[in-house]
């Protein structure tokens, strides 16, 4: 039972980051329809640029809030300078342009800080708890509630706010939001901004624990796509359920199964979904329009 | 000059003459060896062509198959004590016997999802090969027995620069004949519309799947040869990267064009050599070239110069 638990905890840990990336992925997708497969380097900033702010002397909590805000200077961008000049290129073509920068990302980061391993202290000690006769880090608990925290702001983001609602209608009809005199390409560029800081979140709160490095951003960019997949693309609440399941999957399957295997089982899990759900395990069911 | 420039012999042709002509401007061994690996990826580049270019499909996953012939040809003599040419054979059997067996149920996937199901199939290839370390070395790699014809070992760069360039001009010879046969031309349908495709009557299923199986196919046959001329191999040459690296050969070369998969996989494979003298910078500049590149010519190199020149001509 503790073990159960212990996997619970480390898969959820995980999975909150998974559900983060995803959530970016589908912020983007839905605004732009691009497919952004530079996700993950924004994660990677997240946690770069806070550590190498607060080797500088800055304090934690400034050097975060920077470091967000650098991400999501990167993600506007990565809009403004690649996607929106390359406007109706094929789908293909538009994913090769966001592997291109993440690429280039990567490269400036290697650059800019280094090729080694970086760490940042846990936020509030790292004496775990214990639950049960099972252990959580307070570390964890920050990536939950972090995670919590940015899924309930951006659904009141959404829901409540005007310029929220307008993100919203351009994801829902691009044509139609133009009409009510909504600037769409802003939109999306909000959008790209809006990936770019959860992304950069989901590097900081998580760095204590995994570590973060140059290279990070590619195997996250997999999963996070992964979890949106799983869920089914497009839809929010399905990218967190998909990265929880996913991160759930990988704890339980390197716990059991095999711990060299980790990365494998979620690929495995969502080939097989995606062999009965063609569509994601939340997509609509719909018939196909001639 | 419209015909001229659209006709499959054109390309053909040039291809031979670049290859015939190359070492002629060649100052040493070095050379040979980049053009070598250009000929290998442009193998497995036009095959991948097939599968996206003829048939629209996407497969980020392809650099599997090339990890399986290439350790087809580095386990199989090695460890069975195979003959191999047999195990080229043998690479190429495996990979059109998985792409036929996973095919069938994930080309029923559209768009994104087909992609990711792609990617899982290559990352999970890569994975294995990564961790049966008992077989294939594990993440360090393994050393490749080498070719051997009447005794003698084939492994100067200048040998396989003939090797992989006929092993090319075949490839692309049959790609191009595929494009202009009633496969090739059920493809082009599937790719505008299945439903219209099926309409006129094309199993859209079996054609899918057989673009697939032979793009396999052909990356089997790049990777033993990428993994004979070196003479080692390592999981790396399956991982996602390589697989993105294919598809950006394809994509920026140009879509659905056989000249374009060949110019993607020279620019593709040849930059990173020049780039090599700007260690540090080498990534920068990669990214960098891709995204301009594909923002500025959005249907990729070889449609773009074919357009500007037929314009230009009276």
């Amino acid at each position: 039972m503790a073990e159960v638990l212990q996997f619970c905890f480390s898969g959820l840990t995980v999975g909150a980051v998974y559900a983060l990336v995803a959530l970016g992925f589908t912020i983007i997708y839905n605004a732009s329809d691009v497919v952004n497969f530079a996700q993950g380097e924004f994660v990677m900033l997240g946690g770069m640029v806070t550590v190498a702010l607060a080797a500088a002397g800055m304090p934690l909590p400034v050097a975060a809030v920077a470091a967000v805000g650098v991400a999501a200077v990167v993600g506007v961008a990565l809009h403004r300078l690649a996607i929106e000049p390359a406007r109706g290129a094929s789908p293909v073509g538009l994913i090769i342009i966001t592997i291109g920068a993440s690429i280039f990302i990567r490269g400036i980061a290697q650059v800019v800080f280094d090729k080694q391993f970086h760490k940042l202290p846990a936020f509030s000690g790292d004496t775990p708890f214990a639950v049960l006769g099972a252990t959580i880090l307070p570390q964890s608990l920050w990536v939950l509630g972090g995670t919590a925290a940015i899924v309930v702001g951006l659904h009141v983001f959404f829901e409540r706010t005007l310029i929220g609602k307008a993100v919203a209608a351009t994801a829902a009809n691009r044509l139609a939001a133009r009409l009510a005199g909504i600037n769409t390409t802003s939109m999306m560029t909000l959008s790209f901004a809006l990936a770019g800081a959860i992304g950069a979140v989901a590097g900081i709160l998580v760095t204590p624990i995994t570590l973060t490095s140059y290279n990070v951003g590619t195997l996250l960019a997999l999963k996070g796509f992964a979890a949106g997949m799983l869920g089914g693309i497009g839809n929010p609440l399905g990218a967190v359920l998909g990265g929880l399941m996913l991160g759930l999957i990988e704890a339980f399957g390197a716990g059991y199964l095999s711990s060299a295997y980790k990365d494998g089982i979620a690929f495995v899990v969502i080939l097989v979904v995606l062999f009965a759900f063609p569509r994601g395990l939340i997509g609509k069911r719909s018939a196909e329009r001639v | 000059m419209r015909a001229l420039l659209s006709s499959r012999w054109t390309t053909l042709g040039l291809l031979c003459l670049v290859i015939a002509a190359l070492p002629l401007v060649f100052p040493s061994g070095y050379y040979y060896r980049v053009a070598a690996l250009v000929w290998i990826s442009a193998i497995a580049a036009v095959g991948l062509n097939i599968f996206m270019g003829y048939a629209g499909q996407v497969s980020l996953g392809h650099a599997g198959f090339f990890g399986i012939g290439a350790y087809a040809v580095a386990i199989g003599p090695a460890r069975f004590g195979l003959n191999s040419w047999l195990c080229i054979f043998l690479g190429v059997f495996l990979s059109a016997a998985l792409a036929w067996l996973v095919g069938r149920p994930i080309l029923r996937l559209r768009g994104h999802y087909l992609a990711i199901a792609t990617l899982g199939l290559g990352f999970l290839i890569a994975l294995v090969l990564a961790n049966e370390a008992r077989w294939t070395g594990g993440p360090d790699g393994t050393a490749v027995p080498r070719l051997t014809i009447a005794g003698a070992r084939l492994m100067e760069p200048v040998t396989w620069y003939w090797i992989s360039g006929g092993l090319l001009t075949l490839g692309t010879a049959l790609a191009l004949n595929l494009e202009n046969s009633a496969v090739g031309r059920a493809l082009r349908a599937l790719h505008d519309s299945e439903i219209a495709a099926a309409l006129a009557g094309i199993d859209v299923a079996r054609h899918k799947l057989r673009a697939f199986v032979i793009a396999a196919v052909y990356a089997s046959l790049a990777g033993s040869a990428l993994a004979l001329f070196d003479g080692f191999i390592t999981p790396d040459a399956a991982g996602f990267l390589r697989s993105i690296e294919l598809v950006a050969m394809v994509v920026v070369g140009g879509i659905g064009s056989t000249a374009g998969s060949i110019v993607g996989a020279g620019l593709l494979v040849t930059l990173p050599q020049i780039l090599a003298v700007f260690v540090e910078y080498e990534q920068i500049a990669l990214g960098l070239i891709i995204m301009v590149v594909m923002i500025f010519l959005r249907r990729g190199i070889v449609p773009s110069a074919r357009r500007l020149i037929v314009r230009r001509a009276p």
